[in-house]
């Protein structure tokens, strides 16, 4: 071991520039989110899967007659798709930093935790930006055909993302480890079965007006409309805009560090 | 902003701090400074209140009372975050991230960082740079931890436990990471429960035992602790003592028990020794196993608190 030559370690503080600390941590965000395996199963293998099962076998019933399979279930799977970035996969690696003592130790070093948050945002629309041109791609070549202006879908997935990040941050920002890890994963089960993705809400009869309050169903279904019919629903914009403006305050106040 | 045109003589200042979870108080009082260029070491055992007065230092925990200055200002002022370097007892590593890429990670974080792959090779993990964090060793972890707190060349370092469970290389490794950064002009205030690490690397030590401080000063004041060092040596039997006395200070002792054993009590100093082997010389006598015995900062804490430090 040599010797440390005197003032190599003469100290030189001072913060990073903003963007570059930014930058350095949106890049990490995305390694943690892609190299993990089961959050690569959850948001690309499993909505790709889901996308090519449904459109092909017909063991679910489209509930809309004159639609084809491709073009009724390609806007469910690409609101699966931003559930699974932006809740579960938020969730789960929130409650493992803070179990790691991650987000305690990053308080001590110059990253603000603006940028931290802006970070992980970023992060998550990269991700998503990737699953749409996969599902895009994939949709594409079982012959999907798509109604409806890219502003309107654009507008839907980044409320959608705020609304199901606001969700994610809250749930890993009270819960721990393995608790966050279940909760996370049994609530994206729910919402995909019960949330209006998979199945269309007129089967589940009475629950109906109630289950198209949760913003799966008002993702899945304003994509529907917008990606089948082109228009948007008013309402299901509204929706999505008051959880995420719900679930941003609850988390900004729930959320703890350690 | 560089290194303060004035810098402050106190980088680090406590005053009378409390800190309690629910009915226990885990610090009591404490109080404590560590001079800017310097090596404070906390030292005592576990439980001692050590980590708890680090971390309110750090900004991690909130005090109940008393005040604490981190270079002038509040522990948590944002303002502080580039100029302390911060090293918890465990944790705080993502551990799916290589050890390579954590490390490039924190150095983004600052201006003017170390160099990376230098510093990884210096502490001896430039072999694990590549491998997830989740499989380093306990050792391999804490370097790294080590590697995290340098790399933004911070001017005051929070070092909890730096050596715990380290192999004696590393822990030389450790050592001279700290001496060097103590040489460049940084401050250092670290815990251990290891004399021989508070005696090797630190300029003031504050031994604190259930959450109070008990003995605070530079380890010379701490060691000599009055009259106690001892000289011994073997001779032949029979030199005549009270002559002997006559040439040292009038505070020595010297007794010959058992025959042949020769043993001088007092403020064991150079001139000491010098007069005793001389003396010996005088009187054609040769002082075989001649041996000087200091207290140690281990006979200081068993003598202030009346039992024996146990890691």
């Amino acid at each position: 071991m040599t010797a440390w030559t005197p003032g190599a370690l003469q100290p030189r503080p001072g913060a990073a520039p903003r963007t570059a600390m930014w930058a350095a941590q949106s890049r990490t965000e995305m390694i943690l989110l892609l190299r993990n395996g089961e959050q690569v199963l959850l948001s690309l293998v499993l909505p790709v899967g889901l996308l090519v099962v449904l459109s092909t076998l017909d063991f679910v019933e489209v509930t809309r007659t004159g639609v084809r399979r491709v073009d009724y279930f390609t806007p469910g799977v690409i609101a699966l798709a931003v559930m699974s970035t932006a809740f579960t996969g938020q969730a789960i690696a929130t409650g493992f930093e803070r179990q790691y003592g991650v987000l305690k130790r990053l308080g001590a070093t110059p990253l603000p935790r603006s940028v931290l948050l802006l970070a992980k945002t970023s992060s998550v629309l990269a991700v998503e930006l990737l699953q749409l041109l996969l599902i895009g791609a994939v949709a594409y070549a079982l012959g999907w055909q798509p109604a409806g202006s890219v502003l309107a879908v654009l507008l839907l997935v980044v409320l959608g993302t705020a609304a199901f990040s606001g969700l994610g941050l809250l749930l890993g920002g009270t819960l721990r480890g393995l608790t966050c890890l279940a909760v996370a994963n049994l609530a994206w089960l729910l919402l995909l079965v019960l949330g209006g993705i998979m199945f269309g809400l007129d089967k589940f009869g009475a629950a109906e007006p109630v289950l198209r309050l949760l913003p799966s169903a008002a993702l899945s279904d304003g994509l529907r409309s917008s990606l089948v019919d082109g228009h948007v629903v008013l309402r299901d914009v509204l929706t999505l805009g008051v959880w995420a403006a719900a679930s941003l305050v609850a988390a900004a106040r729930a959320f703890r560090w350690d | 902003m560089r290194v303060p045109a004035v810098a402050l003589e106190i980088a680090l200042e406590v005053d009378g701090l409390v800190k309690r979870y629910g009915d226990r108080t885990a610090v009591d009082g404490i109080s404590l400074q560590a001079r800017t260029g310097t090596v404070l070491a906390l030292l005592g055992p576990n439980g001692a209140g050590k980590t708890s007065t680090i971390e309110v230092c750090e900004g991690f925990r909130e005090a109940d009372g008393g005040q604490v200055r981190v270079l002038g200002l509040p522990p948590r002022a944002a303002a502080l975050r580039p100029r302390v370097g911060v090293m918890p007892q465990t944790g705080g590593t993502y551990p799916g991230l290589r050890a390579g890429e954590v490390l490039r990670l924190f150095a983004a974080y600052s201006r003017d960082p170390l160099d990376p792959g230098d510093l990884l090779e210096r502490l001896g993990l430039a072999g694990v740079a590549r491998t997830p964090v989740r499989k380093l060793s306990g050792g391999q972890a804490q370097r790294l931890s080590l590697a995290l707190a340098v790399v933004g060349r911070p001017e005051l370092l929070f070092l909890d436990e730096p050596t715990a469970g380290l192999d004696p290389q590393a822990r030389l490794a450790t050592w001279d990471l700290v001496e060097s950064l103590r040489r460049d002009g940084a401050t250092v205030v670290l815990t251990t429960h290891l004399m021989d690490e508070a005696e090797r690397l630190a300029d003031d030590v504050v031994i604190v035992d259930a959450g109070r401080v008990v003995a605070a000063g530079t380890v010379t004041e701490l060691t000599r602790g009055g009259a106690t060092g001892q000289l011994r040596w073997r001779a032949r039997p029979g030199l005549d003592l009270d002559q002997l006395l006559m040439a040292l200070p009038e505070d020595c002792r010297a007794k010959e028990s058992p025959a042949g054993q020769y043993l001088v009590e007092g403020t064991i100093d150079p001139q000491l020794l010098a007069s005793v082997t001389s003396w010996c010389a005088g009187h054609g006598v040769l002082a075989e196993d001649l041996r000087l015995e200091r207290r140690t900062l281990e006979d200081a804490f068993l003598e202030i608190t009346g039992r024996e430090m146990r890691a």
